[in-house]
């Protein structure tokens, strides 16, 4: 302990003698600590400072809050019953096959990833596909693949599939990197080849982290499909985005509420699948 | 000071945890609590200050029915009796002082300890209970920083911090090293007698606990089947409480399972049928 | 791990049991079969026309975005600006409002089950709807604007903070909250001395982690017309633009890796 802290615990033990004792600051400097308050005080007004609101414009929508919190009240899942089934279908369908693609992608880009078995360039290449999957959202990658591919399912397909090579490629390649060494050198002890080694030393630590990966991805990929549509790459999306462009409301709630329920099941049955798996 | 009568606790799963305890504890007293685990012991402690809420049966702290208080009243009451833990049950991450502290919760309004802004007076005696307990240099560290014997001290800080009248002990020393555990006890006494306190102990040391009480009652599964003086602790009665064992040779019985807060089923209900001498009183 | 005896009494050991092999086999078809329907739905909705082109409008798409119009970066600073302010005071607000819902959503903080399942249906709705559904609602109800777009950061941000928040406050340590309410400390005390301390690093850390999240979210939700840099992505897209397009997919590549290196700075220092 420094002679500087030394004396100030004496100080604060003599004043605690006397009934005198404070909380330790968070941040020891003085400077510091007032040099982040001003600044948090500065940005937060700086902030808000930059925010226009048009009082008018607001007063106006309010009609339109209650009309949609109405709506809530009274969904109306009939009138566009063909076009809520035909979007939800999609959605679903997108969700199943980009989460499958993506998983199949994401385990060699995963591999590649992980420092501990792969060679430089190959790391660098696919943490770079990772880095540039994740940084985009899926919408703005949705909108490159529409004008690549056109409207509809597939060009959402893809962005599915792109992002989840992302998200599983990052997660298994740092599962790799501290998966058990051990097990892997005692595989390798005894003469197996490079597929052997990844199949009873890598592949046993892994699986079931993937799996229960793969279910949560799922789930996500659902919700993304939700959205994408409003681009143009099919599902439930776009259908939302027509009633509420239509201003019909108690159909946007019905899909609404839709979409909230089959994101319940799915988190509901993978907490099952996960506790299955481990 | 302290009556106990009737008290029987049994848990939603139906075990059996506390049957018709009678119990009374004079003023300045410590009494020892032996039993083997799942006996009772933890929940009896916590249901003089309801953390554990009893099924029947009354409880009397001085003029004060327990039992039957709510709300700010039960707040009074847990005031006045301090309660040192096991496993310390420090919050980690506050500073000693902190932790002292909150020993004066019950006192103190929201805001004020929200704030850390306590009275005077109570700064002044957190302190002094610090050099009391011998850790006045250590105000200002974190309590995960402490070994578990100056753990086990600042508890016992904070349960005097509430100017209690008694203190309920639960297995003070069941983490710590012999040497460390004598301390501990002869720290608890001494401070007993120096305020005039009631005391409950928990305690599995029946060597400790021989030691250090005034008075020794022995549970076994949710019944006092023991109530005397240390010196009437004999083999036999040792057989009755913990079940059949070679008690002369192997003076501290030992018992590895330290927790005994939930009821489990007493390992030697079989084999030792009814009650020995020096039963409930 | 069976072992069974062939014709000739030797033993033979096979990973599975027969039943289960069998078992695996059906599983395997079903999945597989149902990937191919799901995909046949998908190639019954696609203009495939459309998909063999795709190899040269992608050609076409970048050499329009290349070489990046730099001088454009001039025009997104305010926008860039605009998005951050979404991101953070999104994230504070969505934080505000998780943290008490966070507590009557623990099974052990909650003052009774029925709060709790309220509590629990807040966070699940606001977690199931992303947060450019939330901008599209509220560009309809408040105008298109930042404010829009901080309200939907928020909103959305509140069933996750509010989940990982309220995971943690069960998972924490129950005996110095015993400890504190043997003390006669009131419920707010206790709270404040016995939950609060335990929580409070992974509170940090799940806070910091929503907003490098919000950065990326609050990126796009100008798409529907919510604010910030989306809005100059969205009519540079309409207008056809793509050497401006570029210098903002670069912008928000930037922005997000410094959002992301500064959380997981911010993360590891607290851990």
């Amino acid at each position: 302990m420094s002679e500087l802290a030394q004396t100030s615990l004496e100080a604060r033990m003599q004043a605690a003698r006397k009934g005198q004792w404070r909380r330790l600051p968070l941040i020891d400097d003085p400077r510091w600590r007032w040099g982040i308050a001003v600044g948090v005080v500065v940005y937060v007004v700086l902030a808000f400072a930059s925010v226009d609101v048009n009082w008018a414009r607001v007063a106006e929508g309010a009609g339109r809050a209650v009309n949609f919190l109405s709506a809530f009240m009274q969904p109306d899942f009939v009138s566009r019953q063909k076009d809520i089934v035909a979007g939800l279908l999609e959605s679903l369908t997108m969700t199943l096959t980009s989460t499958v693609l993506g998983v199949l992608l994401a385990i060699p880009v995963g591999l590649g990833a992980a420092r501990n078995i792969s060679p430089l360039p190959v790391y660098l290449v696919c943490r770079a596909i990772i880095a540039v999957s994740r940084t985009f959202q899926e919408i703005i990658i949705a909108i490159l693949f529409v004008v690549m591919f056109g409207f509809g399912p597939l060009a959402g397909m893809i962005t599915l599939a792109f992002a989840t090579i992302g998200f599983m490629a990052k997660l298994l390649a740092e599962d790799i990197e501290d998966l058990d060494w051990r097990q892997v050198e005692a595989v390798r002890a005894t003469g197996a080849s490079w597929w052997q080694t990844m199949n009873h030393a890598v592949q046993p630590q892994v699986m079931p982290r993937l799996i229960g990966l793969s279910v949560y991805r799922l789930d996500i990929n659902f919700r993304e499909s939700a959205v994408i549509g409003i681009v143009g790459a099919g599902g439930i999306g776009a259908t939302l985005n027509t009633s509420l462009s239509r201003y019909e409301y108690d159909t946007s709630a019905a899909i609404l509420l839709i979409i909230i329920a089959i994101v319940l099941l799915c988190e509901y049955s993978s907490s099952h699948v996960r506790r299955w798996t481990q | 000071m302290l009556t106990l009568s009737g008290v029987t606790k049994r848990y939603p799963t139906g075990d059996r945890a506390l049957t018709d305890i009678e119990l009374t504890l004079p003023k300045g007293q410590v009494m020892a609590l032996i039993g083997p685990s799942g006996a009772g012991k933890s929940t009896l402690i916590r249901c003089v200050n309801r953390l554990v809420e009893p099924t029947q049966g009354s409880i009397r702290l001085e003029e004060t029915e327990i039992t039957r208080l709510s709300g700010n009243a039960l707040r009074q009451a847990r005031r006045s009796m301090g309660m040192i833990f096991q496993e310390y049950a420090l919050v980690d991450r506050l500073t000693v002082m902190e932790n002292v502290l909150s020993g004066r919760l019950g006192y103190v309004g929201f805001w004020r300890s929200f704030l850390r802004r306590y009275p005077q007076d109570a700064v002044t005696e957190a302190f002094r209970l610090l050099e009391r307990v011998g850790l006045p240099h250590a105000i200002d560290k974190r309590a995960d920083a402490l070994s578990g014997g100056q753990r086990q001290r600042v508890g016992i800080a904070r349960a005097l911090l509430q100017s209690p009248k008694l203190l309920l002990v639960d297995e003070p020393t069941a983490s710590l090293d012999p040497k460390t555990s004598r301390q501990i006890m002869r720290l608890i006494r001494e401070l007993c007698a120096e305020r005039g306190l009631a005391a409950i102990i928990n305690i599995h040391d029946v060597t400790l606990a021989q030691q250090f009480a005034d008075r020794i009652v022995g549970l076994r599964a949710g019944e006092i089947v023991f109530d005397g003086l240390p010196s009437e602790l004999t083999s036999e009665i040792l057989t009755t409480i913990y079940g059949e064992e070679d008690w002369d040779t192997t003076p501290e019985p030992m018992d590895d399972d330290v927790s005994d807060d939930s009821i489990s089923h007493p390992p030697y209900a079989r084999e030792v049928p009814g009650l020995a001498a020096g039963g409930a009183r | 791990m069976p072992v069974s005896l062939t014709t000739q009494g030797l033993p033979v050991w096979k990973r599975r049991t027969t039943r289960a092999q069998w078992l695996q086999y059906v599983a395997w078809l079903l999945g597989i079969s149902l990937f191919l329907i799901c995909w046949k739905v998908i190639s019954d909705n696609t203009m495939w026309v459309f998909v063999e082109d795709a190899g040269r409008q992608g050609a076409d798409l970048l050499s329009r975005m290349l070489p990046p119009k730099w001088a454009y970066a001039n025009v997104l600073w305010k926008p860039m600006w605009d998005t951050l302010n979404i991101a953070t005071l999104g994230t504070v607000f969505g934080i505000m409002m998780a943290f008490p819902v966070a507590f009557l959503a623990a099974r052990n903080t909650t003052p009774h089950p029925l709060v709790r399942s309220a509590a629990l249906m807040v966070i699940v709705s606001s977690r199931s709807i992303n947060s450019l559904i939330w901008a599209m609602l509220l560009v309809t109800i408040l105008g298109p604007g930042v404010l829009a777009g901080i309200i939907a950061i928020a909103l959305r941000s509140i069933g996750f903070v509010g989940k990982l928040l309220y995971e943690a406050i069960e998972e924490i340590h129950p005996t110095p909250v015993e400890a504190i309410s043997a003390t006669g400390a009131s419920r707010m005390q206790v709270m404040n001395y016995g939950v609060l301390p335990q929580i409070m690093p992974a509170f940090a850390g799940i806070s910091v982690y929503r907003w490098d999240i919000n950065i990326r979210e609050s990126t796009v939700l100008g798409l529907v017309g919510a604010g910030g840099i989306g809005l100059q992505l969205n009519a540079s897209i309409n207008n056809l633009a793509w050497d401006q397009v570029s210098v903002i997919f670069i912008m928000i590549f930037a922005t997000v890796l410094v959002s992301e290196w500064i959380s997981a700075r911010v993360r590891h220092a607290i851990i």
